[in-house]
């Protein structure tokens, strides 16, 4: 695979594992980025797995979509929450939202792997293009997750009368609006806080990954990349853009469909 | 002090139409899969079923970023089983947690 390898040659007198080698016939760089992204696909897991536990564990609603009512006693539909949409106000679009951020973190994923076939070529130009689309697709992705998490925060204009225990560990009954990580419109505490956290988690993965890909467009754009000889930290920033992807296709799933 | 001019030496080599193509092609893939989600969303009642086939299609999805994107299928035999063998054992953690979480609704409910 790596055909811009930097191996030193395998000394016999170091053996395979002694250093200077390149084991599994990739680059050190490129499996230490496998292996830290095995481990986070432990911790996403854990999040998620949390979150499919704590989800049976309540009652669906279900009564009529049009009567939705959040409750602390059932979980909420996922349709009937993310249902808005910026700049149109009081329409109800479920899901669409959503819809778009998924359609845009997959495409800065299909521009990224562009990017790395650029850079398997040593092509400059393409790969300056392509990380820059790429680039534009993550703020993009990350100032939509922005407007979801405000507008989940601010919650509906007419809110819930929920019976909950505050923060001052009274029992209140009280109309709640938006979401905070004690009490939420729209269901039972744990919802919010699992949205807040696993999204949140998310959304700081792409965020570091946003620098990185402002880092390689950087770098690939004025030269050090061609000075260097290899294109490989395309394919290595490559990995993590992918995988902030594929961590979405699982919270796209879980939070937003199931 | 030399100034080093910013020129490269390595050869720029032409287009792979083929990979490219390929590349679409899994995008295509991968947008179709989600449309089918979508639909699957507003049209099927919820329950074991539905969540089932949520799940299966998102693995599916999965595997395709994983071989195609991240080219996971293209690197050697070792290193790509040190990394799938360890996530077989998340699949014990999805039937373990789910069956907890069942039986605490029971419990509650």
């Amino acid at each position: 695979m790596s055909a811009h390898s930097t191996a030193i040659g395998v000394s016999p007198k170091r053996g395979t594992w002694g250093g200077g080698n390149e084991p599994f016939k990739a680059s050190y760089g490129k499996i230490m980025m496998w292996f830290f992204l095995l481990s986070d696909i432990f911790t996403f897991a854990a999040f998620l797995i949390t979150y499919l536990s704590l989800r049976v564990s309540y009652p669906t609603y279900a009564g009529p979509e049009n009567e939705f009512l959040g409750s602390n006693e059932y979980w909420p539909v996922p349709e009937l929450v993310f249902e808005a949409l910026p700049f149109v106000h009081g329409l109800h679009a479920p899901l669409i939202f959503v819809g778009i951020m998924t359609f845009v973190l997959i495409s800065s994923s299909v521009t990224m792997v562009l990017a790395v076939e650029a850079g398997h070529r040593n092509d400059r130009n393409d790969v300056v293009k392509w990380m820059l689309w790429t680039l534009l697709g993550g703020i993009t992705f990350l100032s939509c997750q922005a407007w979801e998490w405000n507008h989940f925060i601010h919650g509906t204009e007419s809110g819930t009368v929920m019976t909950y225990v505050n923060s001052l560990n009274r029992l209140v009954t009280e109309t709640v609006f938006g979401a905070n990580l004690n009490v939420n419109e729209y269901g039972p505490p744990a919802f919010a806080q699992l949205f807040f956290f696993i999204t949140g988690f998310h959304g700081f993965h792409v965020t570091i990954g946003v620098f990185l890909l402002f880092l390689c467009f950087y770098q690939a754009a004025v030269g050090v990349y061609d000075k260097r000889g290899h294109y490989e930290m395309v394919e290595k920033i490559g990995l993590y853009w992918h995988f902030v992807d594929l961590v979405w296709v699982f919270v796209f799933t879980l939070f937003y469909l199931i | 002090m030399l100034i080093q001019e910013n020129k490269s030496t390595l050869e720029v080599q032409p287009r792979n139409e083929e990979k490219v193509k390929k590349i679409w092609k899994t995008a295509g893939i991968l947008l179709a899969i989600t449309v089918v989600e979508f639909i699957m969303a507003f049209t099927m009642d919820r329950g074991i079923l539905l969540y089932f086939l949520f799940i299966a299609l998102t693995i599916w999805k999965a595997k395709y970023i994983m071989m195609e994107f991240m080219h996971l299928g293209e690197e050697a035999k070792p290193l790509f089983f040190s990394i799938i063998v360890p996530l077989i054992f998340l699949v014990w953690l999805v039937i373990a947690l789910m069956k907890e979480g069942s039986e605490i609704f029971l419990m509650r409910w």
